[in-house]
């Protein structure tokens, strides 16, 4: 396992894992231990807003994986982060309990808001962390897979696969917004009390959720990285540039497309899953397909195809879209549209690319 | 016909196959013994191009029989599976993996298993670089094993592409139009090349410099509107008073 996580290892990446190891220690210590009036204190609501960040961070890893690596460009990536979400986001209902406005000791709010006697089969189990987290990652995976299936067998790929993706998001969207589906319709699953007994309020809890996202980004770029250094990464990029004649030479294509496909979705998942909790609520809106799109721009303004770029153009752009939505509120998406025009114009390769051409770092297989 | 089909590394029988009405292939029939070197010729439309696609699995004939190995059923299979049993094919025009290096161009045709784990955590990661060093000597593109394949001249792509069916180990190699865009010098080469190949491995070759055909010195097939027009020797098929109407031309 460390062999293979390890295997091929190169500067930017231990700079990368490094630099998420430091954040992932000093943050929550500049959080708690340093006091409040202090010039190094980070207070909690950045913690939190940060904490967001690298959620999408890993989201947007996730996406590089397909697009930059195997041409694979799904705009519906946000359903498997909301997918992710919300199985996190049933698991802090029902930690809830008789604290709801109705003090139904099982039956979260908005279910005995509806009049509902019992609890959907769906909501089973959900008041098992260990449950949650496996359907945090089961659940999107198995769309993914059974998406994939039948998508890549049909050998649907380009402009075609963008567009299945974008409805199957929107899809999603609409069966999420209906009441009777029983995840909270329109207004989605909030009001959360605690997370494995922690108040998820508490400054501790809120720089521990920060320190794990970040943990799990480093974990999800090291598997990434190592899919992608492997032969697995040659032959997905194979698929990539000249698909025919990588089946023409024995692969089976839908295999590896599928698999990819399914880690990518389950990465997603873990990323909706950090994200919940430090934003307090998950509603159906998390499947727009606008959020898919913006991941995709994330992902080209950083670099397509380098893992560590899309990890850091989510963060510059969600970065960017906090200070502009907080200043200039009307002038974000048209800030959004130009930013991926110009990036498309000038850095095709997005930013990592650009600085890797500039210093000639660039590193094997990361070809775009 | 039967010892003919157990005799055969290709086989194909009454072989039709139609695009919007047009009859790309039409009964067409003929066979390549094991080991053989076999050069098809014919006009443009003659169907060459289809037959390779008939053969590697990207197109399902309408009707007719295709057998490889002698038994096994080419129709009902998909391309990688065709691949797998031993069929390669290098295509018109180069088809390398332009982002990746040479060798690595050759590590990935390289035969063996093929499954997603062999190339995430088995076999595939553990390939020693002198596996390949034989194909790169005969392509002669050892100097440049580093070099990005995207990079090559369409003459060197074109070996790379032939360095890449001989890294498969196929038991038939089809080949079309390897000699397009080289040069005389180059051209010789791979003649020599392919006529020293063949014997290990069945080849099949498409294509329309007639000197090139010569040098290879086989059996020719020529192909006319999805049939055979006439089959033999280089003499006998460029004799042919229907070969010299439809396609050398008087």
């Amino acid at each position: 396992m460390m062999a293979f996580l390890f295997h091929r290892f190169d500067k930017a990446s231990l700079v990368f894992i490094v630099a998420l190891a430091l954040i992932a220690v000093f943050v929550p210590v500049l959080n708690l231990a340093v006091p409040d009036g202090s010039t190094f204190h980070i207070p909690t609501y950045l913690v939190s807003l940060w904490g967001k960040y690298l959620s999408y961070a890993l989201l947007a890893l996730a996406l590089d994986l397909v697009w930059g690596y195997c041409g694979i460009l799904s705009l519906g990536h946000g359903a498997f982060f909301a997918l992710g979400g919300y199985a996190m986001g049933m698991y802090l209902m029902r930690q809830i309990g008789a604290r709801g406005v109705y003090a139904d000791p099982i039956l979260p709010d908005f279910m005995v808001f509806l009049n509902w006697k019992e609890l959907p089969i769906t909501w089973y189990f959900f008041d098992h962390f260990a449950y949650a987290l496996v359907m945090i990652i089961l659940v999107p995976a198995l769309l993914a897979l059974v998406f994939g299936w039948f998508a890549f067998r049909s050998r649907v790929t380009g402009v075609y696969l963008s567009i299945i993706t974008q409805s199957l998001t929107y899809a999603l969207l609409l069966a999420f917004f209906r009441n009777d589906m029983g995840f909270g319709g329109n207004n989605g699953l909030t009001d959360f009390k605690d997370i494995i007994g922690f108040s998820i309020q508490a400054p501790a809890t809120r720089a521990t959720l920060f320190s794990i996202t970040a943990v799990m980004l480093a974990f999800g770029f090291l598997v990434a990285r190592s899919m992608v250094a492997s032969r697995f990464g040659q032959v997905l990029a194979s698929i990539r540039d000249a698909e025919s004649r990588t089946r023409f030479l024995g692969y089976r294509v839908e295999n590896y497309k599928l698999l990819v496909f399914v880690v990518s979705a389950a990465m997603a998942g873990i990323a909706g899953a950090l994200y919940v909790p430090q934003v307090g609520i998950i509603n159906p809106s998390e499947f727009a397909p606008d959020n898919s799109i913006e991941a995709v721009i994330w992902v080209a303004v950083g670099g397509r195809g380098t893992l560590i770029g899309a990890a850091i153009g989510a963060v510059l752009v969600n970065f960017a879209k906090t200070w502009l939505t907080g200043t200039f509120p009307d002038f974000w998406l048209y800030g959004l549209g130009a930013l991926f025009i110009l990036v498309t114009l000038f850095l095709p390769k997005g930013i990592i690319g650009a600085l890797a051409a500039r210093f000639g770092a660039r590193g094997k297989g990361e070809a775009a | 016909m039967n010892s003919d089909l157990t005799d055969s590394i290709l086989y194909l029988d009454a072989v039709s196959v139609s695009f919007d009405g047009f009859k790309a292939l039409n009964d067409l029939s003929f066979v390549v013994g094991r080991g053989e070197l076999r050069a098809i010729i014919g006009p443009n439309g003659a169907g060459k191009t289809t037959m390779m696609d008939v053969v590697t699995g990207k197109t399902r004939p309408d009707k007719g029989t295709v057998v490889f190995d002698g038994s096994v059923d080419l129709t009902t299979r998909d391309e990688s599976a065709i691949a797998s049993l031993g069929i390669g094919r290098k295509f018109q025009k180069p088809t390398v993996f332009d982002h990746q290096t040479v060798e690595d161009n050759l590590l990935l045709a390289l035969e063996g298993p093929r499954t997603a784990f062999s190339s995430l955590f088995g076999w595939r990661n553990r390939i020693a670089v002198n596996q390949i060093l034989e194909a790169l000597s005969i392509i002669r593109l050892g100097d440049l094993k580093d070099r990005l394949a995207g990079s090559l001249s369409h003459g060197q792509k074109q070996w790379l592409e032939i360095g890449m069916l001989l890294a498969q180990n196929p038991k038939l190699l089809l080949v079309d139009e390897p000699v397009a865009g080289m040069t005389d010098a180059e051209t010789e080469e791979t003649a020599r090349l392919l006529a020293s190949i063949a014997g290990e491995h069945a080849v099949v070759v498409v294509e329309h410099d007639m000197s090139f055909v010569r040098a290879l010195n086989c059996k020719v097939t020529c192909l006319h509107e999805g049939s055979v027009l006439a089959e033999g020797t280089i003499d006998s098929v460029s004799a042919n008073d229907r070969v010299i109407d439809v396609y050398l031309g008087r």
